[in-house]
Protein backbone atom coordinates (compact mmCIF):
# COMPACT_ATOMS: atom_id res chain seq x y z
CA UNK A 1 0.00 0.00 0.00
CA UNK A 2 1.52 3.29 -1.12
CA UNK A 3 2.19 5.76 1.67
CA UNK A 4 0.79 9.27 1.42
CA UNK A 5 4.29 10.74 1.68
CA UNK A 6 5.49 8.60 -1.20
CA UNK A 7 2.67 9.91 -3.35
CA UNK A 8 3.23 13.52 -2.41
CA UNK A 9 7.00 13.36 -2.79
CA UNK A 10 6.60 12.12 -6.34
CA UNK A 11 6.13 15.01 -8.74
CA UNK A 12 3.17 14.32 -11.02
CA UNK A 13 4.00 13.30 -14.57
CA UNK A 14 2.48 16.54 -15.84
CA UNK A 15 4.77 18.56 -13.60
CA UNK A 16 7.90 16.96 -15.03
CA UNK A 17 7.50 17.05 -18.79
CA UNK A 18 7.56 19.76 -21.40
CA UNK A 19 5.34 19.27 -24.45
CA UNK A 20 4.22 20.90 -27.65
CA UNK A 21 2.16 23.97 -26.74
CA UNK A 22 3.47 23.06 -23.30
CA UNK A 23 4.46 26.63 -22.62
CA UNK A 24 0.83 27.79 -22.90
CA UNK A 25 -1.25 24.65 -22.35
CA UNK A 26 -0.07 23.45 -18.96
CA UNK A 27 -2.26 20.36 -18.64
CA UNK A 28 -5.09 18.52 -20.34
CA UNK A 29 -7.67 16.73 -18.27
CA UNK A 30 -10.52 14.34 -19.03
CA UNK A 31 -13.12 13.33 -16.52
CA UNK A 32 -15.76 10.62 -16.92
CA UNK A 33 -18.75 10.23 -14.61
CA UNK A 34 -20.30 6.78 -14.11
CA UNK A 35 -22.85 5.29 -11.72
CA UNK A 36 -23.93 1.80 -10.76
CA UNK A 37 -27.48 0.65 -11.46
CA UNK A 38 -29.71 -0.15 -8.50
CA UNK A 39 -27.84 2.00 -5.98
CA UNK A 40 -28.69 5.54 -4.91
CA UNK A 41 -26.27 8.26 -6.03
CA UNK A 42 -23.76 9.14 -3.25
CA UNK A 43 -25.37 12.48 -2.44
CA UNK A 44 -28.69 10.74 -1.72
CA UNK A 45 -27.39 7.41 -0.43
CA UNK A 46 -27.25 6.79 3.29
CA UNK A 47 -23.88 6.06 4.89
CA UNK A 48 -24.43 2.29 4.72
CA UNK A 49 -25.52 2.43 1.10
CA UNK A 50 -22.46 4.45 0.13
CA UNK A 51 -20.24 2.02 1.99
CA UNK A 52 -21.84 -0.77 -0.02
CA UNK A 53 -21.10 0.87 -3.37
CA UNK A 54 -17.60 1.67 -2.17
CA UNK A 55 -17.05 -2.03 -1.33
CA UNK A 56 -18.19 -2.97 -4.84
CA UNK A 57 -16.16 -0.37 -6.70
CA UNK A 58 -12.86 0.03 -4.87
CA UNK A 59 -11.53 -3.55 -5.32
CA UNK A 60 -12.54 -3.51 -8.99
CA UNK A 61 -10.65 -0.27 -9.51
CA UNK A 62 -7.61 -1.57 -7.62
CA UNK A 63 -7.51 -4.62 -9.91
CA UNK A 64 -7.02 -2.46 -13.02
CA UNK A 65 -3.57 -3.00 -14.56
CA UNK A 66 -3.26 0.81 -14.83
CA UNK A 67 -3.66 1.08 -11.07
CA UNK A 68 -1.36 -1.62 -9.79
CA UNK A 69 0.37 -0.56 -6.56
CA UNK A 70 -1.77 2.54 -6.56
CA UNK A 71 -2.40 4.94 -3.73
CA UNK A 72 -5.88 3.95 -2.54
CA UNK A 73 -7.55 5.36 0.57
CA UNK A 74 -10.88 5.79 2.21
CA UNK A 75 -11.32 9.51 2.71
CA UNK A 76 -11.93 9.13 6.44
CA UNK A 77 -8.37 7.77 6.66
CA UNK A 78 -6.91 11.05 5.42
CA UNK A 79 -6.50 14.29 7.38
CA UNK A 80 -8.04 17.54 6.19
CA UNK A 81 -4.61 18.83 5.20
CA UNK A 82 -3.79 15.66 3.28
CA UNK A 83 -7.06 15.92 1.38
CA UNK A 84 -6.34 19.57 0.69
CA UNK A 85 -2.94 18.65 -0.73
CA UNK A 86 -4.66 16.19 -3.11
CA UNK A 87 -6.93 19.04 -4.19
CA UNK A 88 -3.89 21.24 -4.81
CA UNK A 89 -2.46 18.46 -6.99
CA UNK A 90 -5.76 18.36 -8.94
CA UNK A 91 -6.18 14.72 -7.91
CA UNK A 92 -9.51 15.09 -6.12
CA UNK A 93 -12.15 17.81 -6.19
CA UNK A 94 -12.95 20.09 -3.28
CA UNK A 95 -16.35 18.42 -3.07
CA UNK A 96 -14.66 15.07 -2.73
CA UNK A 97 -12.28 16.39 -0.08
CA UNK A 98 -15.30 17.40 1.97
CA UNK A 99 -16.44 13.78 2.11
CA UNK A 100 -15.29 11.14 4.56
CA UNK A 101 -16.77 7.70 5.32
CA UNK A 102 -18.17 5.91 2.26
CA UNK A 103 -15.85 7.66 -0.20
CA UNK A 104 -12.36 6.85 -1.45
CA UNK A 105 -9.66 8.07 -3.82
CA UNK A 106 -7.43 5.83 -5.94
CA UNK A 107 -4.53 7.14 -8.04
CA UNK A 108 -1.32 5.91 -9.65
CA UNK A 109 2.05 7.14 -8.45
CA UNK A 110 2.66 9.32 -11.52
CA UNK A 111 -0.75 10.88 -10.85
CA UNK A 112 -1.87 10.60 -14.46
CA UNK A 113 -4.95 8.62 -13.41
CA UNK A 114 -7.12 9.38 -10.45
CA UNK A 115 -10.42 7.76 -9.52
CA UNK A 116 -12.81 9.37 -7.06
CA UNK A 117 -15.28 6.88 -5.62
CA UNK A 118 -18.54 8.30 -4.33
CA UNK A 119 -18.05 11.93 -5.15
CA UNK A 120 -21.24 13.35 -6.65
CA UNK A 121 -21.37 10.21 -8.80
CA UNK A 122 -20.27 6.70 -7.84
CA UNK A 123 -17.26 7.07 -10.11
CA UNK A 124 -15.46 10.16 -11.26
CA UNK A 125 -12.44 9.06 -13.26
CA UNK A 126 -9.77 11.51 -14.31
CA UNK A 127 -6.77 11.40 -16.62
CA UNK A 128 -4.34 14.31 -16.61
CA UNK A 129 -1.48 14.85 -19.05
CA UNK A 130 1.02 17.66 -19.64
CA UNK A 131 0.49 19.96 -22.61
CA UNK A 132 -2.30 19.64 -25.13
CA UNK A 133 -3.16 15.93 -24.96
CA UNK A 134 -6.93 15.69 -24.70
CA UNK A 135 -7.25 12.75 -27.10
CA UNK A 136 -4.54 10.74 -25.37
CA UNK A 137 -6.08 11.45 -21.99
CA UNK A 138 -9.48 10.34 -23.23
CA UNK A 139 -8.02 7.15 -24.64
CA UNK A 140 -6.44 6.31 -21.29
CA UNK A 141 -9.76 6.74 -19.51
CA UNK A 142 -11.81 5.02 -22.19
CA UNK A 143 -9.72 1.88 -21.70
CA UNK A 144 -10.23 2.01 -17.96
CA UNK A 145 -13.95 2.58 -18.37
CA UNK A 146 -14.22 -0.38 -20.75
CA UNK A 147 -12.41 -2.67 -18.30
CA UNK A 148 -14.55 -1.53 -15.39
CA UNK A 149 -17.84 -2.12 -17.18
CA UNK A 150 -16.97 -5.81 -17.53
CA UNK A 151 -17.53 -6.28 -13.82
CA UNK A 152 -19.62 -3.25 -12.86
CA UNK A 153 -22.99 -2.53 -14.41
CA UNK A 154 -23.17 1.16 -15.13
CA UNK A 155 -26.49 2.98 -15.24
CA UNK A 156 -27.16 3.61 -18.92
CA UNK A 157 -30.17 4.65 -20.93
CA UNK A 158 -30.34 4.41 -24.69
CA UNK A 159 -31.62 7.94 -24.96
CA UNK A 160 -29.93 9.72 -22.06
CA UNK A 161 -26.67 7.78 -22.17
CA UNK A 162 -24.76 7.36 -18.92
CA UNK A 163 -27.02 8.42 -16.07
CA UNK A 164 -25.51 10.87 -13.60
CA UNK A 165 -26.66 12.51 -10.38
CA UNK A 166 -26.79 15.91 -12.07
CA UNK A 167 -28.52 16.21 -15.46
CA UNK A 168 -25.69 18.50 -16.62
CA UNK A 169 -23.43 15.44 -16.94
CA UNK A 170 -25.84 13.08 -18.76
CA UNK A 171 -24.90 11.38 -21.99
CA UNK A 172 -21.17 10.96 -22.24
CA UNK A 173 -20.48 12.02 -18.65
CA UNK A 174 -17.40 13.60 -20.18
CA UNK A 175 -15.75 16.78 -19.02
CA UNK A 176 -12.66 17.76 -20.99
CA UNK A 177 -10.58 20.68 -19.82
CA UNK A 178 -7.25 22.34 -20.31
CA UNK A 179 -5.29 24.62 -18.03
CA UNK A 180 -3.90 27.57 -19.98
CA UNK A 181 -1.24 30.09 -18.99
CA UNK A 182 -2.22 33.41 -20.59
CA UNK A 183 0.03 36.16 -19.20
CA UNK A 184 0.37 38.17 -22.42
CA UNK A 185 -3.39 38.28 -23.07
CA UNK A 186 -3.74 39.44 -19.49
CA UNK A 187 -0.99 42.09 -19.74
CA UNK A 188 -2.49 43.43 -22.94
CA UNK A 189 -6.04 43.49 -21.52
CA UNK A 190 -7.43 41.06 -24.08
CA UNK A 191 -8.24 38.16 -21.83
CA UNK A 192 -11.84 39.17 -21.12
CA UNK A 193 -12.59 39.39 -24.82
CA UNK A 194 -11.28 35.88 -25.29
CA UNK A 195 -13.26 34.60 -22.32
CA UNK A 196 -16.47 36.14 -23.62
CA UNK A 197 -15.94 34.70 -27.07
CA UNK A 198 -15.32 31.25 -25.66
CA UNK A 199 -18.36 31.51 -23.38
CA UNK A 200 -20.54 32.33 -26.36
CA UNK A 201 -19.77 29.04 -28.04
CA UNK A 202 -20.84 27.06 -25.02
CA UNK A 203 -17.53 26.40 -23.35
CA UNK A 204 -16.75 27.41 -19.78
CA UNK A 205 -13.72 29.46 -18.80
CA UNK A 206 -12.63 30.29 -15.33
CA UNK A 207 -9.59 31.43 -13.44
CA UNK A 208 -7.85 28.47 -11.90
CA UNK A 209 -6.72 29.56 -8.49
CA UNK A 210 -9.61 31.62 -7.33
CA UNK A 211 -8.83 34.24 -4.73
CA UNK A 212 -8.03 37.61 -6.24
CA UNK A 213 -10.23 39.62 -8.55
CA UNK A 214 -8.51 38.13 -11.59
CA UNK A 215 -7.27 34.67 -12.36
CA UNK A 216 -4.27 34.16 -10.16
CA UNK A 217 -1.06 33.24 -11.88
CA UNK A 218 -2.80 34.01 -15.19
CA UNK A 219 -4.00 30.43 -15.25
CA UNK A 220 -7.35 29.65 -16.85
CA UNK A 221 -9.35 26.50 -17.26
CA UNK A 222 -11.38 25.94 -20.42
CA UNK A 223 -13.88 23.11 -20.51
CA UNK A 224 -16.97 21.80 -22.33
CA UNK A 225 -20.34 22.51 -20.76
CA UNK A 226 -22.56 20.11 -22.69
CA UNK A 227 -22.25 16.35 -22.43
CA UNK A 228 -25.35 15.01 -24.20
CA UNK A 229 -26.00 14.93 -27.94
CA UNK A 230 -22.41 14.73 -29.11
CA UNK A 231 -19.88 11.97 -29.50
CA UNK A 232 -16.92 12.03 -27.10
CA UNK A 233 -14.47 12.65 -29.94
CA UNK A 234 -16.53 15.59 -31.20
CA UNK A 235 -16.64 17.23 -27.78
CA UNK A 236 -12.88 16.86 -27.54
CA UNK A 237 -12.21 18.03 -31.10
CA UNK A 238 -14.28 21.18 -30.60
CA UNK A 239 -12.52 22.04 -27.36
CA UNK A 240 -9.15 21.29 -28.91
CA UNK A 241 -9.84 23.67 -31.79
CA UNK A 242 -10.79 26.49 -29.43
CA UNK A 243 -7.72 25.89 -27.29
CA UNK A 244 -5.48 26.04 -30.35
CA UNK A 245 -7.03 29.40 -31.21
CA UNK A 246 -6.51 30.76 -27.72
CA UNK A 247 -2.91 29.54 -27.85
CA UNK A 248 -2.43 31.47 -31.09
CA UNK A 249 -3.93 34.61 -29.57
CA UNK A 250 -1.57 34.29 -26.63
CA UNK A 251 1.42 33.72 -28.94
CA UNK A 252 0.55 36.79 -30.96
CA UNK A 253 0.04 38.87 -27.84
CA UNK A 254 3.50 37.80 -26.64
CA UNK A 255 5.13 38.84 -29.90
CA UNK A 256 3.27 42.14 -29.84
CA UNK A 257 4.36 42.87 -26.26
CA UNK A 258 7.91 41.99 -27.12
CA UNK A 259 7.86 44.34 -30.09
CA UNK A 260 5.70 47.23 -28.88
CA UNK A 261 6.00 47.15 -25.10
CA UNK A 262 9.52 45.84 -24.61
CA UNK A 263 10.25 48.01 -21.58
CA UNK A 264 7.00 47.14 -19.82
CA UNK A 265 7.55 43.45 -20.46
CA UNK A 266 11.16 43.53 -19.25
CA UNK A 267 10.09 45.51 -16.21
CA UNK A 268 7.40 42.96 -15.29
CA UNK A 269 9.73 40.00 -15.67
CA UNK A 270 12.60 41.80 -13.96
CA UNK A 271 10.49 42.82 -10.97
CA UNK A 272 9.15 39.30 -10.62
CA UNK A 273 12.70 37.96 -10.70
CA UNK A 274 13.92 40.44 -8.11
CA UNK A 275 11.04 39.90 -5.70
CA UNK A 276 11.10 36.12 -5.91
CA UNK A 277 14.87 36.09 -5.42
CA UNK A 278 14.96 38.50 -2.48
CA UNK A 279 11.62 38.77 -0.69
CA UNK A 280 11.31 37.27 2.80
CA UNK A 281 7.51 37.37 3.01
CA UNK A 282 5.68 35.92 0.04
CA UNK A 283 1.88 35.67 0.14
CA UNK A 284 0.34 32.98 -2.02
CA UNK A 285 -1.38 35.30 -4.50
CA UNK A 286 1.72 37.37 -5.08
CA UNK A 287 3.82 34.27 -5.57
CA UNK A 288 1.48 32.84 -8.19
CA UNK A 289 1.48 36.07 -10.16
CA UNK A 290 5.24 36.59 -9.95
CA UNK A 291 5.98 33.01 -10.92
CA UNK A 292 3.68 33.51 -13.90
CA UNK A 293 5.92 36.39 -15.04
CA UNK A 294 9.08 34.32 -14.61
CA UNK A 295 7.40 31.48 -16.51
CA UNK A 296 6.64 33.95 -19.31
CA UNK A 297 10.29 34.96 -19.14
CA UNK A 298 11.31 31.32 -19.55
CA UNK A 299 8.94 30.88 -22.50
CA UNK A 300 10.40 34.00 -24.15
CA UNK A 301 13.94 32.74 -23.50
CA UNK A 302 14.84 35.49 -21.03
CA UNK A 303 15.82 32.57 -18.81
CA UNK A 304 17.22 29.10 -19.63
CA UNK A 305 14.41 26.77 -20.70
CA UNK A 306 15.13 24.04 -18.12
CA UNK A 307 13.60 26.29 -15.45
CA UNK A 308 10.12 25.69 -16.84
CA UNK A 309 10.01 22.27 -15.21
CA UNK A 310 11.17 23.46 -11.79
CA UNK A 311 8.60 26.27 -11.82
CA UNK A 312 5.85 23.67 -12.21
CA UNK A 313 6.84 21.77 -9.08
CA UNK A 314 7.61 25.03 -7.28
CA UNK A 315 4.06 26.24 -7.84
CA UNK A 316 2.85 23.06 -6.19
CA UNK A 317 5.28 23.08 -3.26
CA UNK A 318 4.32 26.59 -2.15
CA UNK A 319 0.60 25.88 -1.85
CA UNK A 320 -0.80 26.00 1.69
CA UNK A 321 -1.39 22.29 2.32
CA UNK A 322 1.88 21.28 0.70
CA UNK A 323 3.72 23.73 2.97
CA UNK A 324 2.00 22.42 6.07
CA UNK A 325 2.73 18.82 5.21
CA UNK A 326 6.37 19.70 4.70
CA UNK A 327 6.44 21.52 8.06
CA UNK A 328 4.50 18.65 9.61
CA UNK A 329 2.24 21.03 11.51
CA UNK A 330 -0.48 23.60 10.99
CA UNK A 331 1.08 26.92 10.00
CA UNK A 332 -0.50 30.35 10.47
CA UNK A 333 -0.50 32.53 7.34
CA UNK A 334 2.46 34.61 8.50
CA UNK A 335 4.64 31.54 8.86
CA UNK A 336 3.43 30.13 5.56
CA UNK A 337 4.38 33.35 3.76
CA UNK A 338 7.83 33.22 5.31
CA UNK A 339 8.37 29.55 4.53
CA UNK A 340 7.09 30.08 0.99
CA UNK A 341 9.60 32.87 0.35
CA UNK A 342 12.39 30.70 1.68
CA UNK A 343 11.55 27.79 -0.62
CA UNK A 344 11.31 30.12 -3.60
CA UNK A 345 14.61 31.89 -2.84
CA UNK A 346 16.27 28.55 -2.44
CA UNK A 347 14.82 27.10 -5.64
CA UNK A 348 15.60 30.13 -7.80
CA UNK A 349 19.12 30.62 -6.38
CA UNK A 350 20.68 29.43 -9.61
CA UNK A 351 18.30 31.35 -11.90
CA UNK A 352 20.46 33.81 -13.85
CA UNK A 353 19.38 37.41 -14.41
CA UNK A 354 16.89 37.87 -17.25
CA UNK A 355 18.59 38.29 -20.61
CA UNK A 356 16.35 39.74 -23.32
CA UNK A 357 18.83 39.71 -26.20
CA UNK A 358 17.77 36.28 -27.47
CA UNK A 359 14.10 37.22 -27.41
CA UNK A 360 14.67 40.46 -29.27
CA UNK A 361 16.81 38.56 -31.78
CA UNK A 362 13.98 36.17 -32.53
CA UNK A 363 11.70 39.13 -33.10
CA UNK A 364 13.81 40.25 -36.06
CA UNK A 365 13.13 36.92 -37.72
CA UNK A 366 9.42 37.73 -37.73
CA UNK A 367 6.55 36.07 -35.85
CA UNK A 368 6.72 32.33 -35.23
CA UNK A 369 4.85 30.17 -37.69
CA UNK A 370 1.94 28.33 -36.14
CA UNK B 1 -17.26 42.14 -16.88
CA UNK B 2 -18.23 42.84 -13.30
CA UNK B 3 -19.39 40.44 -10.62
CA UNK B 4 -23.16 39.94 -10.37
CA UNK B 5 -23.01 40.28 -6.60
CA UNK B 6 -20.61 43.18 -6.14
CA UNK B 7 -18.63 45.53 -8.38
CA UNK B 8 -15.37 43.64 -8.50
CA UNK B 9 -14.07 42.26 -11.79
CA UNK B 10 -15.61 38.87 -12.46
CA UNK B 11 -13.30 35.94 -13.05
CA UNK B 12 -15.66 32.99 -12.62
CA UNK B 13 -18.11 32.54 -15.46
CA UNK B 14 -20.92 30.06 -15.29
CA UNK B 15 -23.82 29.05 -17.45
CA UNK B 16 -26.40 27.08 -15.58
CA UNK B 17 -29.98 25.95 -15.56
CA UNK B 18 -32.16 26.97 -12.66
CA UNK B 19 -35.80 26.05 -12.66
CA UNK B 20 -35.54 25.53 -16.37
CA UNK B 21 -34.02 28.94 -17.01
CA UNK B 22 -30.60 29.15 -18.58
CA UNK B 23 -28.63 31.71 -16.65
CA UNK B 24 -25.22 33.23 -17.04
CA UNK B 25 -23.55 34.19 -13.85
CA UNK B 26 -20.34 36.14 -13.49
CA UNK B 27 -18.67 36.21 -10.12
CA UNK B 28 -15.55 37.68 -8.65
CA UNK B 29 -13.31 35.29 -6.79
CA UNK B 30 -14.43 36.45 -3.35
CA UNK B 31 -18.10 35.99 -4.09
CA UNK B 32 -17.41 32.69 -5.88
CA UNK B 33 -15.63 31.50 -2.79
CA UNK B 34 -18.31 32.79 -0.47
CA UNK B 35 -20.88 30.89 -2.53
CA UNK B 36 -18.76 27.77 -2.49
CA UNK B 37 -17.96 27.77 -6.20
CA UNK B 38 -14.61 26.11 -6.34
CA UNK B 39 -14.79 23.65 -9.20
CA UNK B 40 -16.86 24.49 -12.27
CA UNK B 41 -17.52 20.83 -12.91
CA UNK B 42 -18.99 19.86 -9.62
CA UNK B 43 -20.73 22.07 -7.12
CA UNK B 44 -24.25 22.69 -6.07
CA UNK B 45 -25.18 25.01 -8.89
CA UNK B 46 -28.81 25.10 -8.11
CA UNK B 47 -28.10 25.92 -4.49
CA UNK B 48 -25.78 28.69 -5.54
CA UNK B 49 -27.93 30.20 -8.21
CA UNK B 50 -31.26 29.92 -6.51
CA UNK B 51 -29.85 32.28 -3.94
CA UNK B 52 -28.68 34.76 -6.53
CA UNK B 53 -31.96 35.95 -7.92
CA UNK B 54 -30.58 36.85 -11.34
CA UNK B 55 -33.56 36.83 -13.63
CA UNK B 56 -31.77 37.30 -16.90
CA UNK B 57 -32.33 34.33 -19.16
CA UNK B 58 -30.05 33.78 -22.11
CA UNK B 59 -30.14 31.62 -25.18
CA UNK B 60 -28.70 28.15 -25.08
CA UNK B 61 -25.07 28.36 -26.11
CA UNK B 62 -25.23 24.94 -27.69
CA UNK B 63 -28.11 25.75 -29.98
CA UNK B 64 -27.36 29.36 -30.69
CA UNK B 65 -31.08 30.13 -30.74
CA UNK B 66 -33.17 31.25 -27.87
CA UNK B 67 -34.42 28.04 -26.35
CA UNK B 68 -36.70 29.64 -23.82
CA UNK B 69 -37.58 27.15 -21.13
CA UNK B 70 -39.84 27.92 -18.24
CA UNK B 71 -40.42 26.13 -15.01
CA UNK B 72 -43.95 25.36 -16.18
CA UNK B 73 -42.66 23.35 -19.09
CA UNK B 74 -40.92 21.10 -16.61
CA UNK B 75 -44.10 19.20 -16.06
CA UNK B 76 -42.52 17.08 -13.40
CA UNK B 77 -45.51 17.39 -11.15
CA UNK B 78 -47.70 15.60 -13.71
CA UNK B 79 -46.04 12.28 -13.00
CA UNK B 80 -45.45 10.51 -9.72
CA UNK B 81 -43.62 12.71 -7.26
CA UNK B 82 -41.59 10.00 -5.48
CA UNK B 83 -39.07 7.54 -6.91
CA UNK B 84 -40.12 4.06 -5.77
CA UNK B 85 -36.54 2.82 -5.97
CA UNK B 86 -34.86 5.40 -3.75
CA UNK B 87 -37.52 7.61 -2.18
CA UNK B 88 -36.27 10.78 -3.81
CA UNK B 89 -38.96 13.39 -4.39
CA UNK B 90 -39.71 15.86 -7.11
CA UNK B 91 -39.47 18.68 -4.58
CA UNK B 92 -35.95 17.62 -3.66
CA UNK B 93 -34.94 17.64 -7.31
CA UNK B 94 -36.18 21.19 -7.72
CA UNK B 95 -34.19 22.17 -4.68
CA UNK B 96 -30.91 20.37 -5.35
CA UNK B 97 -30.88 20.05 -9.13
CA UNK B 98 -29.73 16.48 -8.69
CA UNK B 99 -31.51 13.15 -8.71
CA UNK B 100 -31.51 10.35 -6.16
CA UNK B 101 -30.69 7.30 -8.30
CA UNK B 102 -30.57 6.21 -11.93
CA UNK B 103 -34.19 4.98 -11.74
CA UNK B 104 -35.26 8.54 -10.91
CA UNK B 105 -34.78 9.35 -14.59
CA UNK B 106 -37.59 6.93 -15.45
CA UNK B 107 -39.84 8.50 -12.84
CA UNK B 108 -39.09 12.18 -13.38
CA UNK B 109 -37.63 11.87 -16.88
CA UNK B 110 -40.67 12.86 -18.92
CA UNK B 111 -40.46 16.40 -17.61
CA UNK B 112 -36.74 16.69 -18.18
CA UNK B 113 -36.70 16.99 -21.94
CA UNK B 114 -37.03 20.76 -22.23
CA UNK B 115 -34.48 21.21 -19.48
CA UNK B 116 -32.06 18.93 -21.32
CA UNK B 117 -32.69 20.72 -24.59
CA UNK B 118 -31.61 24.00 -23.05
CA UNK B 119 -28.72 22.42 -21.21
CA UNK B 120 -27.19 20.19 -23.88
CA UNK B 121 -26.39 19.92 -27.54
CA UNK B 122 -29.18 17.40 -28.07
CA UNK B 123 -31.45 15.04 -26.17
CA UNK B 124 -30.28 11.79 -27.75
CA UNK B 125 -27.05 10.18 -26.57
CA UNK B 126 -24.83 9.30 -29.54
CA UNK B 127 -21.59 8.59 -27.69
CA UNK B 128 -20.09 5.49 -26.16
CA UNK B 129 -22.37 2.57 -25.32
CA UNK B 130 -21.40 -0.05 -22.72
CA UNK B 131 -20.69 -3.38 -24.41
CA UNK B 132 -23.47 -5.11 -22.49
CA UNK B 133 -25.99 -2.64 -24.00
CA UNK B 134 -24.67 -2.72 -27.54
CA UNK B 135 -26.45 -5.90 -28.76
CA UNK B 136 -29.70 -4.84 -27.12
CA UNK B 137 -29.51 -1.43 -28.71
CA UNK B 138 -28.99 -2.88 -32.16
CA UNK B 139 -32.03 -5.10 -31.76
CA UNK B 140 -34.13 -2.21 -30.52
CA UNK B 141 -33.04 -0.15 -33.48
CA UNK B 142 -33.92 -2.92 -35.94
CA UNK B 143 -37.25 -3.37 -34.22
CA UNK B 144 -38.10 0.31 -34.60
CA UNK B 145 -37.23 0.15 -38.29
CA UNK B 146 -39.35 -2.95 -38.88
CA UNK B 147 -42.31 -1.49 -37.03
CA UNK B 148 -42.20 1.60 -39.20
CA UNK B 149 -42.10 -0.61 -42.30
CA UNK B 150 -45.02 -2.62 -40.95
CA UNK B 151 -47.13 0.52 -40.49
CA UNK B 152 -46.26 1.53 -43.99
CA UNK B 153 -47.15 -1.88 -45.40
CA UNK B 154 -50.49 -1.89 -43.59
CA UNK B 155 -51.37 1.56 -44.84
CA UNK B 156 -50.52 0.46 -48.36
CA UNK B 157 -52.67 -2.64 -47.77
CA UNK B 158 -49.68 -4.77 -48.72
CA UNK B 159 -50.76 -7.56 -46.42
CA UNK B 160 -48.26 -10.14 -47.59
CA UNK B 161 -45.40 -7.78 -46.74
CA UNK B 162 -47.10 -6.95 -43.48
CA UNK B 163 -47.35 -10.61 -42.47
CA UNK B 164 -43.69 -11.20 -43.30
CA UNK B 165 -42.66 -8.11 -41.33
CA UNK B 166 -44.80 -9.14 -38.36
CA UNK B 167 -43.07 -12.54 -38.24
CA UNK B 168 -39.65 -10.90 -38.21
CA UNK B 169 -40.77 -8.52 -35.48
CA UNK B 170 -41.99 -11.39 -33.35
CA UNK B 171 -38.68 -13.19 -33.92
CA UNK B 172 -36.62 -10.21 -32.83
CA UNK B 173 -38.84 -9.57 -29.83
CA UNK B 174 -38.30 -13.15 -28.69
CA UNK B 175 -34.57 -12.78 -29.18
CA UNK B 176 -34.57 -9.53 -27.23
CA UNK B 177 -36.42 -11.16 -24.40
CA UNK B 178 -33.88 -13.97 -24.12
CA UNK B 179 -30.98 -11.49 -24.37
CA UNK B 180 -32.44 -9.40 -21.58
CA UNK B 181 -33.01 -12.50 -19.47
CA UNK B 182 -29.44 -13.66 -20.10
CA UNK B 183 -28.12 -10.28 -19.05
CA UNK B 184 -30.09 -10.32 -15.84
CA UNK B 185 -28.76 -13.82 -15.10
CA UNK B 186 -25.16 -12.80 -15.77
CA UNK B 187 -25.50 -10.59 -12.76
CA UNK B 188 -22.40 -8.42 -12.54
CA UNK B 189 -20.84 -7.64 -9.18
CA UNK B 190 -23.02 -4.69 -8.37
CA UNK B 191 -26.31 -6.46 -8.78
CA UNK B 192 -25.33 -9.12 -6.27
CA UNK B 193 -26.41 -7.86 -2.90
ZN1 LIG C 1 -18.26 39.80 -6.16
ZN1 LIG D 1 -34.55 7.25 -7.48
Amino acid sequence: MMRFDTLLNTPAEWMRQGHSHGDIVVTSRIRLARNLVDHPFPGWGRKLENETTLRLIQPTVEELPQLQNAFSRHLNKLTTIQKQALVERHLISREHAARAAGSAAVMNQTQSISIMINEEDHLRMQAIQPGLALRESYQMLDEIDTSLEESLEFAFDKQLGYLTACPTNLGTGLRASAMLHLPALMLSDQVNQVIQAVNKIGLAVRGLYGEGTEALGNLFQVSNQTTLGDKEVEIIARLQKVIEQIVNHEKNARQKLLGDSTTMLCDQVGRAFALLRHAHVMPSKEALNLISMVRLGVDLEFFPSDFAVSLESLLMEIQPAHLQIRADRKLPTVERDEMRSQIIRDRLKSLPEPDISKALGSLDEGPPSN
Amino acid sequence: MTCDLCDETASVFLTQIVDGQMQKVNLCEQCAKAKGVTDPTGFALADLLLGLGTEESVSSPAQGTSGEVTADSLALSDGPSVCQACGFTHAQFKKAGRLGCSKCYQIFGSGLESLLKAMHKGTQHIGKVPARHQALLEHHYELDQLKAQLDDAVSREAFEDAARLRDRILGIEAELESLEAAQAAKSPANVRR
